[in-house]
C-alpha cells in the first residue's frame, strides 16, 4: 500500500461515512411499485425528476438538436472533433442567458467569464485549486453538502472550517458565527482564503436572505478574501420570495467592477434545475481574468461532452421553453414540497420552513432517545432498516445539533412519496414518543400555523450529488 | 483587469500548465490564418493537431442507421429520463462492457478486459492526472522516456505536484528506450533524493509513431518489477497501428509474465484518437490494482463521461460487426495516409523516423538546420510556419534531446490538403537545397536568402468558414 499515494490510503474522499449504509441498503433492496413494493424508498437523493416530460416534448419538436444536425445537415464530425476548452460559444451564451433569466434578468452574465466544468463537483474543486494552497482554509456554514469534504479538500489539500449555524434562528448565518469561524481558523494556524456558501442551501432548502448576503459581502470585503456562491439550486426557488443572488447584492451595493467583485465567484450546474446530473454540466463564473484563465486550462481535466453542449445550447436558447420550464418547475416543486410538509405534519413532524431545493430539513429531535449524535444514528438506522426509507442524518452534513434529517421529495412519483409518508407515520405512532407527540403536536401544529413566522425545521439527509458507493 | 496575484493560488498564477511555451506561436499563426481550400487557400495548414478525421463517415453511417442509440430521437427518447439522471460514477454497465469489448478487439481479441475495472475519466487528460493522484504524492516522480507528448507536463505534474524525470532516448537506435537509460535515470534521481514512483509512457508513442515490440515491453516490465514501481501505459493510439510488429499491449504481456506484480500495472485509454471523438471526452483508467480502481473511480466524479455520450457509445460499441469493420478501416486508412505522406516526403529527400502507428510522423530535418542546436530548430520552425505556412511541432516541445526533429500530423485533413502541404514542403526543401548549393563556402541563414513564391495573405476574419471550429487549446491532446 505504501506504493500508492496517501489519497488512496486515507479517507479524504469522505465516502466511508456510515451514511453509505443507507445507500447500500437501498441498492440491495430498491423500492419498485410493482416488483418490490416493500423495498426501500430512496429519499436521500436530491434529484429533480419532476419535469422530464417538458424536456422530452421539446426534443420531439426539435429534431435537429436531437439528432446533431444544424439546418438539416449533420454536424456530427464538427462535434466529434470539438474539444476547445473555451467551450462552445453558443452554449456559454445560452448558459449566461439562462442564469440571467433565473435571476429575473436583474443582473447580467458575460459568457466570456464562464468556464465550463464536468458538473459543479469539478467546478468547486477547480476553484479551490485556483484560490487556495494546500493547508489554506475556506469557511463554510453548517450544515453543508457532505460532498464538499471531497470536492473542496481531497485532492487540493485545502481545509474547511465550519461557520456554526443553529436552529435557534433557522440556521441563518450571523456575524458572530462568521467571526468565530475566522478566529477558529487562525487558532488552527490556517490561512483563510474565503467563504463558500450554497445558495439556496443544501441541506436546508432555504435561500439566503438579503441580510445574510450583505453580511457575507461585507465580511469578505473587510477580510480581503473570496466568496464562492454555489447557486446550483437557484432555479428551484418556489417560495413567494425571489431568488437573490450574490450578484444582485454586488449590483445593489454598487460593487460591480471593483476589487470586491473580482473576489466573488458563482458556481452553477444544470444537474438540479434541469434535472440532468448525468450530463455533467457545471460552470464557474468569475469576474477575475486570471481565475477565468487558470480555470479554463484546468477544465481540460473535465470538459463537457460536445454533443451535450450542442443539445443544451439549442434547448436553453429557446426562450419560450426556458421561461415555461422555469415556471412549471417551480410550480411542481412547490406542490411536492407542500405534500411532504403536510404529510410530515400529520405524523407530528415539523420542518424548517423552506422556499427552495429538492428536499426539506426535517426536525426529528423529539424522536431521539437522547440529545446526542449516537441517538441520531440509532434513529436513522431504524428509519433505514425498519421503516425502509433512506434519508440523510444531519451529522453527515456537519450539523452541530443532533436530530435533523434531510428528506428529498423530487426524485420519486407522488404515489411513492405518499407511501413513504405513510410508513413514516406508522413508525412514529408506533413509538411511545411518537404517540405522545402526535397527539400534542396536532394541537401545537394548529396553533403554530397561526403564527406569522414559523420555525419549523426539516432535517434532510445529504448525498444528493455524491454518486452511490456501490 | 485582475486581482493581486497573492489572492490566488500558485497554481493559478504560475506557468506550470506549460501553455506559455513558444510552441503555441504555431497555433496562433494557424488560428489567425487558417487554411481553407476555397476561402483561404494561402492560409496556414494545420499539421500540429493529432486528430483522426479519417473514419467519421463510418460513424455517421452507423448513427443514421441507429436512431435509437440517441436518447433524444423519437426512437430513443424512452431512455431519456433514466439516462439524464444517471450520474453513478461506476458508469453505465453497458457502457463499461462495450468499452472493455472495444479495447479487447483493438488488441485482436488476445486479451480480456474486465468491465468492473473500467473507470471513466475526462479524456486521457483526466485519466493520466487521476493516476498520478493515485500513485504518487507531491514531490514524488515518474520516469518518462523522451520525446514525449507535450501536455504530459500539465497532465502529470501541474495540479498533482508530481515531478517528471525524463529518460533520454536518441535517434541512434530510433529513440527506443533502453534498460541502461532507465537505470541511469533512476539512479540519478535516487542520488538526489527524489522518490521515483513509476514509469509512464505512451504506446504507441506520441510523437514517435512507433509501437513497442515484445522485447522492449519485457525489458520495461522487468525494470519496474525489479524496482517495484508502477508502470502506466497510455495506449490511446492502440488502433492506429498498421504495420509490424503490430500492437502489443501491456495487457498481453502480463499474461506471459507471471512474475510481474500486477498491482503495478495500469492502462490509460481513450476514444479520442482511435475513434476520432475527442469532443466526447471519453477517457478510461484501467488498473490491475484494486485499490487504484476504487480510488480512481471516486476521483472520476471530477470528470465523468456525459451519460448521453455513454449511452450512445454503449450502443455503438456493442455492435460487434461495426467495431470489427471500423478497426479494420482505421488501420487501413491510417496506413494509406502514412504511405502517401512519407512517400511524398521521400520524393523530396526528406526522411522520417520509421513508424507503424499514430496519426503523425517524426520528420528528420536535421540537415536543414543551420547548426545542431535548438535555437536553429526554432528558427527553422518559425520559417516553416511563417513562410511555408504549415503548422508542425518542433521536437523540443516534446523534450526531444536532439534538435532537428519535427512531428507532422497527417490524419486531420483531406487528401487534397495533404497534397498541398507536400507541395509547399517540396518547394521549401528544394529552395533550401538550391541555396545551400549556391553558398557552398559561406553559409547564410535561411531567413536572408529564402524567398518563396507564396504571397503573404492578410488574415480576414470573415474569410473563415463558419463551420470551422479551430480548437484554441493547443495542449488538448495535440
Amino acid at each position: 500500500m505504501k506504493q500508492l499515494s496517501t489519497k488512496v490510503t486515507s479517507n479524504g474522499h469522505g465516502q466511508d461515512s456510515s451514511y453509505f449504509l443507507g445507500w447500500e441498503e437501498y441498492e440491495k433492496n430498491p423500492y419498485d411499485e410493482i416488483k418490490n413494493p416493500n423495498g426501500m424508498i430512496q429519499m436521500g437523493l436530491a434529484e429533480n425528476q419532476l419535469c422530464f416530460d417538458l424536456i422530452e416534448s421539446w426534443l420531439a419538436k426539435n429534431p435537429d438538436a436531437a439528432s446533431l444536425k444544424r439546418n438539416g445537415q449533420s454536424i456530427f464530425k464538427e462535434l466529434a472533433l470539438f474539444q476547445d476548452y473555451h467551450g462552445m460559444p453558443e452554449f456559454k451564451k445560452a448558459m449566461a442567458e439562462f442564469m440571467e433569466e433565473i435571476r429575473g434578468n436583474r443582473v447580467t452574465f458575460n459568457p466570456k467569464k464562464i468556464v465550463l466544468a464536468a458538473g459543479s463537483t469539478s467546478a468547486n474543486e477547480t476553484l479551490m485549486f485556483c484560490l487556495a494552497e494546500p493547508g489554506d482554509a475556506f469557511l463554510l456554514p453548517t450544515p453543508y453538502y457532505p460532498g464538499f469534504d471531497r470536492d473542496l479538500k481531497w485532492r487540493t489539500g485545502a481545509e474547511i472550517v465550519p461557520i456554526h449555524c443553529s436552529s435557534s434562528n433557522g440556521f441563518q448565518i450571523t456575524e458572530s458565527a462568521l467571526q468565530q469561524a475566522y478566529q477558529q481558523a487562525h487558532k488552527l494556524g490556517l490561512k483563510v482564503k474565503g467563504v463558500l456558501v450554497t445558495n439556496p442551501s443544501n441541506p436546508l432548502g432555504t435561500a439566503l436572505t438579503r441580510r445574510e448576503l450583505n453580511l457575507l459581502v461585507d465580511f469578505i470585503t473587510s477580510k480581503n478574501i473570496h466568496l464562492i456562491s454555489d447557486e446550483i439550486y437557484s432555479g428551484t426557488m418556489f417560495g413567494f420570495e425571489q431568488f437573490i443572488s450574490v450578484m444582485d447584492v454586488l449590483k445593489d451595493k454598487k460593487l460591480e467592477n471593483t476589487d470586491v467583485s473580482k473576489r466573488v465567484h458563482v458556481v452553477y450546474s444544470l444537474s438540479k434545475d434541469l434535472g440532468l446530473p448525468g450530463f455533467r454540466v457545471g460552470a464557474i463564473y468569475s469576474n477575475d481574468d486570471m481565475i477565468v484563465s487558470a480555470a479554463t486550462k484546468m477544465s481540460s481535466f473535465g470538459l463537457v461532452s460536445s454533443q451535450t453542449q450542442y443539445l443544451l445550447s439549442a434547448l436553453l436558447s429557446d426562450k419560450k421553453f426556458t421561461s415555461q420550464y422555469l415556471e412549471e418547475n417551480q410550480k411542481r416543486l412547490k406542490s411536492r414540497q407542500k405534500r411532504l410538509v403536510s404529510g410530515l405534519e400529520s405524523a407530528g413532524i415539523t420542518c424548517l420552513r423552506s422556499n427552495a431545493g429538492l428536499f426539506c430539513w426535517v426536525d426529528m429531535r423529539h424522536l431521539l432517545d437522547t440529545n446526542t449524535f449516537e441517538a441520531e444514528l440509532d434513529l436513522w438506522k431504524k428509519i433505514v432498516y425498519n421503516v425502509k426509507l433512506n434519508i440523510s442524518p444531519g451529522s453527515s452534513c456537519h450539523c452541530t445539533e443532533p436530530g435533523w434529517f434531510r428528506v428529498c421529495f423530487a426524485n420519486m412519483s407522488e404515489d411513492t412519496l405518499d407511501l413513504a409518508l405513510k410508513r413514516l407515520k406508522t413508525f412514529v405512532e408506533s413509538t411511545d414518543c411518537g404517540r405522545m407527540i402526535s397527539r400534542s403536536s396536532h394541537e401545537r401544529l394548529k396553533s403554530l400555523r397561526k403564527k406569522t413566522v414559523s420555525n419549523w425545521v426539516f432535517r434532510v439527509s445529504w448525498s444528493d450529488r455524491v454518486p452511490d458507493e456501490r | 483587469m485582475s486581482l493581486d496575484k497573492n489572492m490566488l493560488s500558485k497554481l493559478a498564477v504560475g506557468d506550470k500548465h506549460g501553455e506559455d511555451s513558444p510552441y503555441f506561436e504555431g497555433w496562433k499563426a494557424y488560428d489567425n490564418n487558417p487554411f481553407h481550400p476555397e476561402h483561404n487557400p494561402q492560409g496556414v495548414i494545420q499539421m500540429g493537431l493529432a486528430e483522426n478525421q479519417l473514419c467519421s463517415d463510418l460513424i455517421k453511417e452507423w448513427i443514421k442507421a441507429n436512431p435509437q442509440a440517441s436518447i433524444c430521437t423519437a426512437e430513443g427518447i424512452d431512455g431519456f429520463s433514466d439516462i439524464a439522471v444517471f450520474q453513478d460514477y461506476h458508469g453505465l454497465k453497458q457502457f463499461r462492457q462495450a468499452i472493455a469489448a472495444f479495447m479487447e478487439r483493438a488488441r485482436g481479441g488476445r486479451v480480456r478486459f474486465e468491465e468492473e475495472r473500467v473507470v471513466m475519466s475526462g479524456g486521457a487528460t483526466g485519466a493520466n492526472e487521476t493516476l498520478m493522484f493515485c500513485l504518487a504524492d507531491r514531490g514524488d516522480a515518474f520516469l518518462v522516456p523522451t520525446p514525449y507528448y507535450a501536455a504530459f507536463d500539465r497532465d502529470l505534474s501541474w495540479r498533482t505536484g508530481v515531478r517528471i524525470i525524463p529518460v533520454e532516448c536518441n535517434s541512434s537506435n530510433n529513440f527506443q528506450v533502453t534498460r541502461q537509460a532507465l537505470e541511469s535515470a533512476y539512479l540519478d534521481a535516487q542520488e538526489t533524493g527524489i522518490k521515483i514512483k513509476g514509469l509512464i509512457l505512451a504506446n504507441p508513442s506520441n510523437p514517435l509513431g512507433t509501437s513497442l515490440d515484445r522485447e522492449t515491453l519485457r525489458t520495461l516490465m522487468d525494470f519496474i518489477n525489479d524496482k517495484q514501481i508502477h508502470l502506466v501505459c497510455d495506449e490511446i493510439y492502440a488502433a492506429t497501428v498498421f504495420a509490424e510488429p503490430g500492437f502489443v499491449s501491456v495487457a498481453e504481456m502480463i499474461q506471459e509474465m507471471d512474475h510481474v506484480n500486477r498491482d503495478l500495472i495500469h492502462i490509460v485509454y481513450s476514444l479520442s484518437k482511435d475513434m476520432g471523438l475527442p469532443g466526447f471526452r471519453v477517457g478510461v483508467v484501467y488498473s490491475y490494482n484494486d485499490a487504484v480502481v476504487t480510488c480512481a473511480r471516486r476521483m472520476s466524479s471530477f470528470g465523468l463521461v456525459s451519460s448521453q455520450t455513454q449511452s450512445f457509445l454503449a450502443a455503438m460499441l456493442s455492435d460487434q460487426s461495426f467495431v470489427d469493420n471500423f478497426l479494420k478501416e482505421v488501420s487501413k486508412r491510417v496506413a494509406k495516409r502514412h504511405l502517401m505522406f512519407t512517400e511524398g516526403l521521400k520524393e523530396m529527400g526528406v526522411s522520417c523516423l520509421r513508424s507503424n502507428a499514430g496519426l503523425f510522423v517524426l520528420m528528420d530535418l536535421r540537415q536543414m538546420l543551420k547548426d545542431q542546436t535548438f535555437e536553429s530548430e526554432m528558427a527553422l520552425w518559425r520559417i516553416i510556419i511563417d513562410k511555408v505556412k504549415i503548422n508542425i511541432s518542433p521536437g523540443s516541445s516534446f523534450h526531444c534531446s536532439e534538435p532537428g526533429w519535427f512531428r507532422v500530423c497527417f490524419a486531420n485533413m483531406d487528401e487534397d490538403t495533404l497534397q498541398i502541404a507536400l507541395q509547399r514542403m517540396k518547394s521549401f526543401v528544394l529552395r533550401d537545397r538550391e541555396n545551400k548549393n549556391c553558398n557552398n563556402k559561406k553559409r547564410k541563414s535561411f531567413q536572408e536568402n529564402l524567398k518563396l513564391s507564396f504571397s503573404s495573405m492578410t488574415y480576414d476574419e470573415h474569410v473563415r468558414t463558419p463551420r470551422l471550429m479551430s480548437p484554441h487549446s493547443p495542449l488538448v491532446r495535440t
